[in-house]
């Protein structure tokens, strides 16, 4: 059961950076789903050295702008996702730029527009280095072996296989049993020439014989399809007869006699 | 034929050690308490300790071998530090790990569980959905039942065979995710 599986490399730090390599391929598998808005910005805070807690959010969205047009021209499709941060940081950038209202006596200061973005990006980042947590363990995980099944482990095979097991296995002996039948051909391959030789002789000798029994002793359907052509031939060429002595009885092969 | 009733014979702790060390040995999955209980009969204090112990025997003779607690039941597997060894014998090279977008999304799974796809989407901000069927493929997370909110969305979890090949006892093992957050500059 050897499953092939691609192995997958890369290093957390700069794992990031790969979006800018001028390789087209490289460009979509660093994308694929692994990259998203929020590790490009985070990506962009990180570069700009930035402090999270205060985002220039106007350079950040220029920056941010930028890749996306990047995107575009590698001809890359921009997912949805991307064009909503677009948007996001747009709105945050316009908000940033309006006059505050002062707060009102008791009120507590407007929530900085910037704020919902900031948890955001931490909740994003603590999971991208819980990520990174599991990638050691595994890492640990992948030395450790326990002992090779032993027969009785078989058992629980039975418990986990599903329908789609059972389709392949299925799939596997009709393989098998195709291959058997091909060898079966190779083997036993007969010419129309031989049939009638074969039948011809064996008339000659008994004089009679009955077709069912002649075609009961026939294996594979071309010899069948062989012996029935071969009586058509004999019956056509030769004086033989067929005799049907009753109704759906059997049909038999007589050789006429001379006199006859 | 009257039927003997089994009757038990106290056995010492290093001989129920002894049985509990095979009964490890012989289970392809790693075995639980409550079937140790039930099959050498006795009480889980007991078991416990001679789990402990037979533990501690195989730490205290350096063996090639380690006794531990993992996805919930006991297992004996080589130490790491062999695994270069292990591998020469076995023809094996470590197989290929899963990639970093299924194992962020194995991460929300893991810590946000249970969770629906529309939540992982907004820790991620990313669709997530090969990367769970990747981990649904390798039986890393299980789907836990539907969300009883609109359009009632499939919600997943870390399955046991996720604990024992990130080598976890059960779940309250992983490192509180609030110590992750350390923005570094």
């Amino acid at each position: 059961m050897e499953e092939k599986e691609e192995q997958i490399v890369f290093d957390f730090e700069n794992a990031k950076a790969k979006i800018f390599r001028e390789s087209r391929d490289e460009i979509q598998l660093t994308l694929g789903e692994f990259a998203g808005p929020l590790d490009l910005l985070l990506y962009l805070i990180r570069k700009e050295q930035a402090n999270i807690f205060d985002i220039p959010i106007a350079k950040i969205t220029r920056e941010y702008l930028n890749y996306i047009k990047l995107m575009e021209k590698l001809d890359i499709a921009v997912a949805g996702e991307f064009l909503v941060m677009s948007a996001t940081l747009i709105e945050i950038k316009s908000r940033l730029l309006l006059p505050q209202e002062p707060a009102a006596e008791g009120e507590e200061e407007p929530e900085d527009p910037r704020q919902e973005l900031v948890d955001r990006l931490l909740e994003h980042q603590k999971f991208k280095n819980a990520a990174e947590m599991l990638w050691s363990r595994a890492t640990v995980e992948q030395a450790v072996f326990t002992r090779a099944p032993i027969e009785t482990d078989e058992n629980n095979m039975e418990v986990s296989a599903t329908i789609f097991d059972l389709f392949e296995k299925f799939q596997q002996i009709m393989e098998r049993r195709k291959e058997e039948i091909q060898m079966d051909i190779q083997r036993e391959e007969m010419t129309l020439a031989e049939m009638i030789t074969t039948l011809r002789s064996r008339l000659k000798k008994a004089k009679k014989l009955n077709l069912l029994e002649l075609f009961r002793n026939l294996e594979t359907k071309q010899e069948l399809v062989l012996a029935f052509i071969a009586t058509l031939e004999i019956v056509r060429t030769e004086s033989v007869r067929l005799v049907q002595e009753s109704t759906f009885g059997d049909i038999l092969i007589v050789v006429e006699t001379e006199t006859g | 034929m009257a039927k003997e009733k089994p009757q038990k014979q106290r056995r010492s702790l290093g001989e129920l050690v002894a049985a509990i060390e095979a009964l490890i040995f012989v289970s392809e999955e790693p075995i639980t308490v409550r079937m140790l209980i039930k099959i050498i009969n006795e009480d889980r204090d007991t078991v416990r300790a001679a789990l402990d112990q037979l533990s501690n025997e195989y730490d205290e003779r350096e063996s090639g071998l380690q006794v531990r607690e993992i996805g919930g039941g006991w297992q004996i597997s080589t130490r790491p530090e062999f695994h270069e060894d292990v591998r020469a014998f076995l023809k094996t090279r470590p197989s290929a790990k899963l990639s970093l977008a299924a194992l962020e999304t194995l991460a929300v799974i893991a810590y946000k569980q249970p969770v629906t796809v529309p939540e992982i989407l907004e820790i991620r901000g990313v669709q997530s959905a090969s990367s769970i069927k990747t981990l649904l493929d390798k039986r890393l997370i299980v789907s836990k039942g539907r969300k009883e909110t609109v359009g009632r969305p499939m919600q997943y979890g870390t399955s046991k065979d996720f604990m024992i090949q990130f080598g976890l006892k059960d779940l309250s093992e992983l490192p509180n995710i609030e110590d992750f957050e350390d923005f570094v500059q």
